[in-house]
């Protein structure tokens, strides 16, 4: 980590400036880290296009056209740049529904993350703050949940509260909580030793307070992490439940469906499986070198 | 030791059994299991009936304690949807899963951990950010997708292997090719992270110093300390891939414990998910056991902290 230089000790004028000199190192080593780069570029346009999709897509992700089904794309020979991506199975346009993917992947992506993030972040502090008799049982509650498999915890219960995009976030933010609650609990272990929080307790903060204002802004920089990657894994998930049937129904434009309807076409036009699979490794690509990059940047000792 | 390994089993034992009460309470809680049985179109009395018959009128933890019990005398009930008990169906599909997940932890540990030590050696130089790269990469490429494309690519333009089932061994090439892929990034990371720390350590200097061949101190020396939390992280993997192989199952049409679920989740076949999830969680929590006793066994400062 960047420490102050000691050129500030002694004027006292200069001692303000530390926090923001800080920050300013941490932009710097972010635009000199390659992959956070390409990372951050690649997130930026994909949330872009999602944010935008209305106005991008060429047409109506939802209109079928029986009589243009399965034109491919326009670098094969009969394809053109009305359906620069093809059609599917039932002509609608393979662009379209893309952009469309976007949204999808991204809000149960941020949405699965908010509530295994909060939920992983509770029990995590909790353990790691109180200790002892509590953090046994917490951790027990970890152990627990890593032992259930989780694809197909995920897809009976999703098939149990019924397949949709709703029962998807709910389901996968119910379940992938582990990962947020292991590291939030070492890193409030170490925070809670410091200095600082015990100059809290001995003035008299309560509880919430200490863990609200000297816990949770500290270990800010390894939630955010997990997260990017937890969204990842979320998306992941969610692109293999609606591979299998029980996730996202049709007709919406999940990439992971757009997968699963193209698999019986996929030996004559491997293109319907191709396009949408790119995007999803492009998206989940996107999100790993992000949060692979903001961990060696906010934490560089931590690297590997 | 001893002390060690019974205090691991008393939670291992109890994991398992938390884990039955999830699995259990996981489709109970869910909706009337009775509706789901009967349909959409059953009668009042064809539901309240079923309800009867199933034994779903009792009082739920006498259902647990009577349904843990036949578990434990591995009787899982009769299949809503076959003619046959859930112990048969599972037996009969459990060899293909324990087959794809042996070849494919086998095949993510040939090529993680050479590429890991191969990354450790030459740290910081192309070998090294290439083989990070490649981890970066595959962690982004879906295990289905994978399949997908090795089933255009090897099954369908080159005709070198089936394209789906599991008739021969080679139909099992590509599906374990793609269910290990997965585990390849981790095991790498963690054989290159835990190399590098071991050939930064004193005695790794030493033998160095007293003049053995690099290869010598690379393999002899350092790999052995090294791979330690490598056995840990493959009996977790294992468990990952046989909880995961479900989606591999379903691309290539292999008739495995992961099919298995499927189908009966895509059914309300409940007895089957359920005995499925408890059995696949029950092999985790042995594995993590085995790999935690191990792990103590081989590294002594383990079981003394």
């Amino acid at each position: 980590m960047t420490v102050a230089a000691p050129v500030d000790i002694g004027t006292g004028l200069e001692a303000p400036a530390a926090p923001q000199r800080r920050r300013a190192g941490l932009l710097r080593r972010s635009f000199g880290h390659s992959g956070l780069v390409l990372g951050g570029t690649m997130l930026v346009a994909i949330i872009a296009i999602a944010l935008a999709a209305p106005l991008l897509a060429p047409h109506d992700p939802y209109n079928q056209d029986l009589a243009h089904r399965l034109i491919p794309p326009v670098w094969q020979a009969k394809g053109g740049w009305d359906h620069a991506l093809g059609t599917d199975k039932l002509g609608r346009d393979y662009l379209s529904r893309l952009i469309f993917g976007a949204r999808i992947s991204l809000l149960i992506g941020t949405l699965t993350v908010l509530i295994s993030g909060t939920i992983g972040t509770v029990i995590g502090v909790c353990a790691g703050y109180f200790g002892g008799r509590v953090d046994a049982v917490l951790s027990y509650i970890v152990t627990t949940r890593l032992a259930l498999p989780v694809v197909l915890v995920a897809l009976a219960s999703a098939a149990l509260v019924g397949s949709s995009l709703q029962g998807v976030i709910v389901v996968l933010g119910l379940l992938l909580w582990d990962r947020f609650a292991v590291v939030t609990r070492s890193a409030t272990q170490q925070i809670a030793r410091t200095d600082y929080v015990a100059a809290a307790r001995a003035i008299g903060c309560s509880t919430l307070r200490i863990l609200i204002s000297e816990i949770l802004p500290n270990i800010l920089n390894a939630l955010i992490v997990v997260a990017t990657l937890e969204m990842a894994h979320a998306i992941l998930l969610e692109a293999a439940l609606s591979f299998l049937g029980l996730g996202v129904q049709p007709p919406l434009p999940s990439w992971g469906l757009m997968i699963s309807e193209g698999k019986q076409y996929m030996f004559f036009s491997p293109w319907v499986i191709g396009i949408p699979a790119a995007a999803l490794v492009a998206l989940v690509l996107a999100i790993n070198l992000v949060g692979d990059g903001l961990r060696d940047v906010t934490a560089p000792e931590n690297r590997g | 030791m001893l002390s060690f390994t019974s205090q691991r089993l008393a939670v291992a034992l109890s994991v398992a059994l938390t884990v039955s009460i999830v699995a259990f309470l996981l489709l109970h809680l869910s909706g009337d299991l009775a509706t789901a049985i009967a349909g959409p179109e059953a009668t009042a009395a064809q539901i309240a009936e079923i309800r009867h018959q199933f034994g779903l009128d009792r009082p739920m933890t006498l259902q647990y304690l009577d349904w843990l019990w036949r578990a434990l005398h591995f009787d899982f009930g009769n299949s809503f949807y076959y003619r046959d008990t859930v112990t048969s169906l599972v037996a009969s599909r459990m060899p293909v899963t324990m087959t794809l997940g042996a070849i494919s932890l086998m095949l993510a540990l040939v090529i993680a951990i050479p590429l890991g030590v191969l990354a450790a050696v030459y740290s910081g130089t192309i070998v090294d950010r290439l083989a990070l790269g490649f981890c970066v990469l595959g962690q982004a490429v879906p295990a289905f997708c994978l399949g997908l494309g090795l089933i255009i690519v090897f099954a369908v333009h080159l005709h070198w292997l089936p394209v789906s089932g599991t008739a021969s061994w080679k139909n099992y090439i590509m599906p374990s090719v793609a269910l290990g892929w997965y585990a390849v990034p981790a095991v790498m990371r963690l054989s290159r992270n835990g190399m590098l720390e071991v050939l930064s350590s004193d005695y790794i200097r030493t033998a160095r110093a007293k003049g053995l061949r690099p290869t010598v101190v690379i393999l002899k020396h350092a790999l052995r300390n090294a791979i330690i939390p490598v056995v840990a992280l493959a009996a977790v993997q294992f468990g990952f891939m046989l909880g995961g192989s479900i989606v591999i199952e379903a691309v290539f049409n292999m008739q495995g414990l992961g099919y298995l679920a499927w189908e009966a989740i895509a059914r309300n076949d409940f007895p089957v998910v359920q005995a499925v999830v408890l059995i696949l969680a029950v092999i985790y929590v042995a594995l993590t056991f085995l790999a935690d006793v191990a792990n103590a066994f081989l590294d002594p400062r383990i079981r003394l902290a």
